[in-house]
């Protein structure tokens, strides 16, 4: 139900009031302001007011060196950890022209997919709390510990992995990863169809979603909004496809998109999205191939020439893209972080106007915000 | 009208079908690990706080001190000092500090080290109230271990990470077990 | 010595001995279930997602509520300024004694009921309209916006409920001919195809009939998925804000109350009452069993859906509930006078 304009008795006073939705939420969005200005249950202005978790990531990233900044990029957004050092790793590569082993390009691809399926389904649970089921999460929550103590065999870390170097990796996987990379597939298919029709099919939960929260294409380009906002809104933006990158034009895999705009198609796009990541998951432990994981002749003192390098990827929430300033010292002029989440969420203050309250935190719950992505 | 009514059923029909999968999830055993009753092994590769290695031969510390963990740790909380000993040819560590608390086990000090000196160790149990407590001194903790074990552990050295870029075996001291299909 | 005991127990039989004995009786019940129904909706809560619920306190978790109750006892009881005193302390009060008091005409048993009064079911209904007007005090005497709002909603969500409720009761009682629980379990006698559910010949919507009935209690107890007031403090506090320590939880304690009176009401009106479901050996355990299985259909509906959206809810009643309800009212009665006069 969405109403252009607050609905007004003639003659009454046009009274508004402001609401905090304040820094600390119960629902796990992070540390994000929004003051509202609303007009009984309608919101006629939505103002989100963000930098309660500014850590400086990009002024950190001119105090240290390339390889000392690494763990840094898994600290922005936690939930895609992989992805976002993917990006910095790539353009330091691509600065310094190393070549990346082949096994190392094929184990980055199918740990970042690992990586944004378990970020996807963090999504999935949290949203279905905002909304009031309390129970989807743990079951989510329970598949994303199988995913986590798969990596967390090869790397030893579970959130912040700081598994890639420049140049590969940290170390090569073993066989259990690749035993239980597969037999984790093969469960997760089935995962997948419980969802869909414990909460898909729901009608309260369709009911929440359909309709709510239409953004256009239009509001997605002006924006710059990326990821499932974009795909959900009928444009099959992906990184992947636009900018290939690392060794993904070598397998078979669709972009989900769908039409409507609303919620509930960001929502099925992400779904979707799962069940392609097994697909490209699949297909890269088929093809995997021998060889060393970390290319020859990385300088342990990296000075990249002087320029300006940049690189992009899909991260789980639209397009991260990393550049690079460099002055040929050890450590980076100026690294820009271009997150997603910040895009996102600025076309929240146009696209939640005359809604209602309760759907429009639906709709920002849809829109997969991570706060310290957003700030940096 | 119809619509309404094709509406009503499907709708009632998709409730249903989700109490059914919720009952179905009632009767199955629990996934959660009752700690701390219960506990959990580390995987071989876990990154618990670094610690110093001990040469099987010799029993002391492999690190000389030549403080590339220093330089390559991105939060300088590695402290290393080392002296020349009488007869020794060459240095080794006297003072290894590891300040824990800005410590975010990232691993350039274990990569950086060319001579396996350091390795993660498994150590997940660590709350303290105190803060001193991760100010950790880690060659005091290498002298401590080595007066209680004089001989050299033969077990410490084969359960280290193999050093990167070295060809892996398959190690299958804790494996991963492979997710059993609970549905 | 035993022909002392033996006049006690005679005189406890007497009038005022005897209901005042099923009061105690009843308040015992109800403050043991109000207790243990949360760990009830604990354990089941965690079962429902695979992990344990409570475990630590007591085995199995059986003193938490004990440990939830001195809590909120040890918390202070805080009026906010300019709160009207008054309406604020008695509205968990008043939200708490419609159920008690309900509770006095259901069928436990065979003659046990407090009090078999022949116009039992309009009675229960009389009351349960109270429930609406505590939290509307409850939300306005806090003088906290938050708090008006969300009672103002609460209120609009039990008055739409009710209308669909009271239409399905009134279609029972033509069904059943009488307003007297204790007559209409009586009726149920025999095997289970005597309950009232499966009696399609008088009301062929019958089964619907119930699961308009279970929904409205659903929605007249606030619960899942119709939980507006509770849960919607993730975005804006509900009514029961101000009320800490245990005015918090007597309102818990009440809402828990009138999930029990809405399930032993169904039992009586729809399952059979304390009818075993072979004909012979009925007692209370029945009564019991039925009711606690319909507690725990309220559990389970709870962890499984998501909320419904607040314009959804009004929908649902007045577009869908009153109409089918109305519907199975005039067929019931058509039935009656065609088939059955």
């Amino acid at each position: 139900m969405i109403v252009k304009e607050p609905i007004s008795t003639p003659g009454a006073p046009n009274e508004t009031f402001v609401i905090n939705i304040g820094p600390q939420h119960p629902a796990t969005h992070g540390v994000l302001r929004v003051k509202m200005t609303m007009d009984g249950e309608y919101i006629v202005r939505a103002e989100p007011v963000c930098g309660y978790i500014h850590r400086m990531q990009e002024k950190m990233g001119e105090n240290r060196t390339y390889a000392q900044f690494l763990p840094n990029t898994s600290r922005i957004d936690y939930l895609s950890a992989m992805t976002y050092t993917h990006g910095f790793v790539g353009a330091v590569e691509r600065a310094a022209k190393l070549q990346v082993p082949p096994r190392a390009e094929y184990i980055r691809v199918i740990t970042s997919e690992l990586n944004r399926i378990s970020s996807h389904l963090v999504w999935w649970g949290a949203f279905l709390l905002d909304l009031g089921g309390f129970t989807p999460l743990l079951y989510a929550f329970d598949d994303r510990e199988k995913i986590l103590d798969l990596l967390e065999g090869i790397t030893g870390s579970r959130l912040t992995y700081s598994y890639y170097r420049i140049g590969g990796l940290y170390n090569d996987v073993d066989d259990d990863f690749i035993k239980g990379t597969r037999a984790f597939v093969a469960q997760m298919r089935p995962r997948l169809r419980m969802y869909r029709s414990l909460v898909t099919e729901n009608i309260i939960f369709r009911k929440r979603l359909i309709g709510i929260g239409p953004i256009s294409k239009e509001m997605c380009r002006k924006y710059g909004a990326t990821g499932p906002v974009i795909r959900g809104s009928g444009v099959p933006y992906d990184v992947r496809r636009v900018e290939p990158y690392s060794v993904y034009p070598e397998f078979d895999f669709i972009i989900p998109t769908f039409e409507e705009g609303d919620s509930m198609a960001r929502y099925l796009v992400r779904m979707e999205e799962i069940a392609q990541c097994l697909r490209i998951i699949e297909q890269a432990l088929d093809k995997l191939p021998s060889g060393p994981v970390m290319a020859e002749k990385v300088p342990r003192v990296l000075k990249l020439p002087a320029g300006d390098y940049c690189y992009a990827v899909e991260a789980a929430r639209g397009r991260f893209a990393v550049r690079i300033v460099s002055d040929n010292k050890e450590i980076p002029y100026r690294v820009k972080l271009r997150t997603p989440s910040l895009s996102n969420l600025s076309l929240f203050e146009e696209a939640s106007q005359g809604m209602l309250l309760p759907d429009a935190l639906a709709l920002m719950g849809s829109l997969d915000l991570v706060i310290p992505d957003i700030d940096r | 009208m119809k619509n309404s009514l094709k509406e009503l059923v499907t709708g009632f029909n998709s409730l249903v079908i989700g109490m059914k999968i919720t009952l179905g999830q009632f009767f199955k055993p629990t996934v959660t690990v009752h700690y701390p009753h219960e506990s959990l092994k580390m995987p071989k590769r876990f990154r618990g706080h670094i610690e110093l290695v001990r040469d099987p031969t010799t029993g002391k510390a492999v690190c000389f001190a030549c403080k590339l963990c220093e330089r390559a740790c991105p939060s300088d909380c590695i402290i290393v000092e080392g002296a020349k000993l009488d007869g020794a040819k060459k240095r080794s560590v006297t003072q290894y500090m590891l300040d824990f608390t800005k410590c975010s086990l990232c691993g350039s000090c274990v990569e950086a080290c060319r001579d396996g000196a350091i390795r993660f160790s498994r150590e997940f149990n660590l709350a303290s109230t105190n803060k001193e407590d991760y100010i950790m001194d880690l060659f005091k903790r290498l002298q401590d271990e080595a007066k209680a074990n004089p001989e050299p552990q033969a077990k410490a050295a084969a359960a280290s990470p193999a050093p990167p870029n070295a060809v892996p075996k398959a190690e299958s001291a804790q494996p991963v077990s492979p997710p059993q299909s609970k549905n | 010595m035993t022909q002392a005991i033996a006049n006690l127990l005679k005189l406890l039989a007497t009038e005022p001995y005897r209901l005042l004995l099923f009061l105690v009786c009843m308040l015992a019940f109800v403050g043991l279930n109000a207790a243990y129904l949360v760990w009830v909706e604990r354990k089941g809560a965690g079962r429902f997602q695979r992990r344990p619920g409570p475990t630590e306190v007591g085995p199995a978790g059986l003193l938490q509520p004990v440990a939830d109750a001195v809590k909120l006892m040890s918390k202070q009881l805080i009026v906010p300024a300019g709160a009207d005193t008054t309406l604020f302390r008695v509205a968990p009060l008043l939200m708490m004694s419609p159920a008690l008091m309900s509770l006095a005409v259901i069928p436990w048993g065979q003659g046990l009921a407090a009090r078999n009064i022949n116009v039992g079911l309009l009675m229960i209904f009389a009351f349960g309209s109270i429930n609406v007007m505590a939290i509307m005090l409850g939300g306005w005497s806090s003088r906290n916006k938050y708090a008006i709002i969300s009672a103002a909603r609460v209120v609009s969500q039990n008055v739409a409920y009710e209308i669909p409720m009271l239409l399905v009761v009134i279609t029972m009682i033509m069904v059943t001919g009488t307003m007297n629980l204790s007559e209409i379990v009586q009726q149920q006698a025999g095997g289970f195809w005597h309950w009232n559910l499966f009696r399609v010949w008088l009301n062929p919507l019958m089964p619907v009939t119930f699961l308009i009935f279970f929904i409205c209690m659903l929605a007249e107890t606030n619960r899942a998925p119709f939980d507006m007031t509770e849960a919607e403090s993730e975005l804006v506090a509900g009514a029961y804000t101000e009320y800490a320590g245990m005015g918090f939880g007597v309102f818990f304690m009440a809402e828990y109350a009138n999930i029990l009176l809405g399930c032993a009401l169904g039992t009586a009106l729809f399952l059979g009452g304390w009818q075993s479901p072979f004909g012979v050996l009925s007692g209370v355990i029945w009564f019991l069993l039925k009711m606690y299985f319909l507690v725990f259909s309220v559990v389970w509906i709870r962890w499984t859906f998501p909320r419904t959206q607040f314009y959804g809810l009004l929908n649902l009643s007045w577009k869908i509930l009153i109409p089918v309800s109305l519907f199975t009212l005039v067929l019931s009665s058509a039935m009656m006078k065609l088939f059955h006069a």
